[in-house]
């Protein structure tokens, strides 16, 4: 299926972004001097992987019907059971201060998180782990761009974009509840934050799907990445006592995937308001551990690209 | 189309070989199963926390804390026996493949064939996944309030076979619609989203409210997570016990008896494309 989509683009025949013309001249190098490094515009690459990733979803346009009507309902569903808890308790966590429409605030931010990582790198970092175990991957790393980036983003999922519009639907309608809008400088943090989350749950993926190259096969991926945000999809509050101190320790400055929904949802439901150290000191953090998290996630794949065998070629 | 019971033990036997082969990777991944839990247990224990000190309450919907616990905890072992991971798809894969054909030749039922094929799948990993499993409830035993009556437990190991046969029966019947529609992974995506809800594996049903509760009462799914649970927790006791396993055991019937109805109607308008 997604075959015949692709081949149909490569008979259309799309501009190829990687070699504009005049490169080689505008680096001022002549034809016999040693091959010129090629500069591809990864705006454009970028812009043609969303737009082919959007022709093809339409190709296919019950499939997409149905992929955004099964998250859907997943979403539903979800909703259902915080309503549900929401009818027997004011509030998860006494004195947190997560009651019904904070919380939902705090849905909302998952909701966009998830789906933006996952419309955009999931399919991709499972993709990464097939191309590893068929050898396709030689292809790739033929290509005159960095490696990550074309693994990253090869294909875009449009469905994922039903569950982030709910997510907003479902964050302006809290807002309604709570009778209160956020201000400008709350808005950009927030953004900021969202950016820092995506960053993070996207090095956690791509780093998990490189180790595919050692394993030869990462089967498990989906099933991990489940089990994983499972962590963060709650208020890291709730994480309290002898056996949740720890948990709590470990998922923010080990695995920092409590922090990347964490923090942009307090933005809005707590804006920036630094009277103790600690209400600095995670929005601080999470500002090194999205930059600690990508560069360590790059130099995981670098690392395992080194050892790629090139299976049955 | 008469099999003599040595084929069934010839069948199993081969499948028990087969599934020891991946006994490693069945161990990690019941340990992992495990994981959502200790995130439903903070969950739980921060939603208990505000209704102690907001409601002065100590109970939803009758659970205490330690019984939700216990209650999520006992989902597991129901879900070890009903849940049929790939059984519907993979019916309905082979009905578009083509390898559905070779029942139709050789002198053995299919649905029978699958049966004897899942109990093998399922004896392992009750083999394998048993000490996982002891050393995690083990770890929680402190949520139990110890064990049940000697008839409460008999109930409760009743329906956990019987929560076995209609996971079974209720997903072969689902694969059969793969006579009728080609592509069925969109179908099995909203079941197993259904079933994930209302058999009670994200939540006790009697948590729902009015309406929405009798209406999820009225569904089968039920009986693969949520009755087994609420069984050895007592809180489905005497004549309730009695009208709950009956009920339970005509699902079985009812599925037994639609799965072959559907694989009769279905072989009827089944042609096989290929070799």
């Amino acid at each position: 299926m997604d075959n015949r989509g692709l081949s149909q683009f490569s008979q259309h025949g799309d501009p190829r972004p990687n070699q504009p013309p005049g490169d080689a001249a505008k680096t001022g190098l002549s034809p016999s001097a040693p091959p010129a490094p090629l500069r591809p515009s990864y705006t454009r690459v970028a812009y043609t992987f969303l737009r082919n990733s959007l022709v093809r979803d339409m190709t296919f346009r019950a499939n997409f019907l149905i992929d955004t009507i099964s998250s859907m309902v997943w979403v539903l569903m979800n909703l259902g059971f915080y309503v549900l808890i929401f009818e027997y308790t004011p509030m998860i966590g006494a004195g947190t201060g997560w009651g019904k429409y904070q919380f939902f605030l705090f849905l909302g931010t998952t909701l966009i998180i998830n789906s933006l990582t996952r419309g955009l790198f999931l399919a991709n970092a499972i993709e990464l782990s097939e191309h590893i175990r068929n050898g396709t991957l030689d292809f790739i790393l033929l290509k005159p761009i960095d490696t990550q980036f074309l693994v990253s983003l090869g294909r875009i999922e449009w469905s994922a974009l039903g569950p982030l519009g709910f997510g907003l639907v479902l964050m302006l309608h809290s807002f309604g509840q709570l009778g209160y809008a956020p201000g400008p400088v709350t808005v950009v943090l927030y953004v900021f934050y969202l950016a820092c989350g995506c960053a993070i749950y996207y090095s956690l993926m791509i780093a998990m799907s490189s180790t595919a190259i050692w394993f030869g096969r990462n089967r498990s991926l989906l099933d991990f990445w489940f089990y994983i945000t499972n962590f963060s999809r709650y208020p890291m509050e709730i994480y309290r006592g002898p056996w949740g101190d720890p948990l709590r320790w470990t998922f923010t400055f080990l695995v920092p995937v409590l922090v990347a929904v964490n923090i942009p949802a307090r933005m809005l439901v707590r804006p920036l308001d630094v009277r103790t150290a600690a209400d600095w000191t995670l929005p601080v953090f999470t500002i090194v551990a999205t930059l600690a998290g990508l560069a360590v996630s790059r130099w995981v794949f670098q690392r395992a690209l080194l050892s790629y065998r090139s299976a049955s070629s | 189309m008469i099999t003599r019971p040595a084929t069934y033990w010839t069948v199993l036997f081969i499948s028990l070989q087969e599934r020891l082969v991946y006994r490693g990777e069945f161990a990690m991944s019941t340990l992992m199963r495990f994981l959502p839990i200790i995130t439903q247990i903070f969950l739980w224990q921060a939603i208990f926390s505000a209704i102690e000190v907001e409601r002065g309450s100590e109970t939803i919907a009758g659970y205490t804390f330690h019984g939700m616990i216990a209650y999520y905890l006992l989902t597991t072992i129901s879900r070890a026996f009903s849940s049929m991971p790939g059984l519907a798809s993979g019916i309905a894969r082979d009905i578009r493949d083509g390898t559905v054909k070779k029942f139709l030749i050789q002198p053995i039922d299919m649905v029978s064939f699958l049966l004897v094929r899942r109990l093998a799948h399922k004896l392992v990993y009750y083999m394998v996944a048993l000490g996982p499993f002891a050393l995690v409830f083990f770890l929680f035993r402190g949520f139990f309030e110890g064990w049940p009556e000697p008839h409460v437990f008999a109930g409760f190991v009743l329906s956990l076979l019987l929560a076995f046969l209609l996971g079974f029966f209720l997903e072969a019947t689902l694969g059969m619609i793969g006579f009728w529609f080609l592509e069925v992974t969109s179908l099995m995506f909203v079941y197993m989203l259904l079933n994930f809800f209302f058999s009670g594996h994200m939540f006790p049903i009697d948590l729902l409210p009015g309406i929405w509760g009798d209406l999820v009462r009225l569904l089968p799914l039920q009986y693969l997570a949520y009755f087994p649970a609420a069984v050895f927790l007592g809180r489905v006791s005497g004549p309730a016990l009695a009208a709950g396993l009956a009920t339970q055991f005509a699902w079985v019937v009812f599925f037994a008896v639609a799965a072959r109805v559907a694989f009769h109607f279905g072989v009827r308008r089944y042609s096989g494309f290929g070799g």
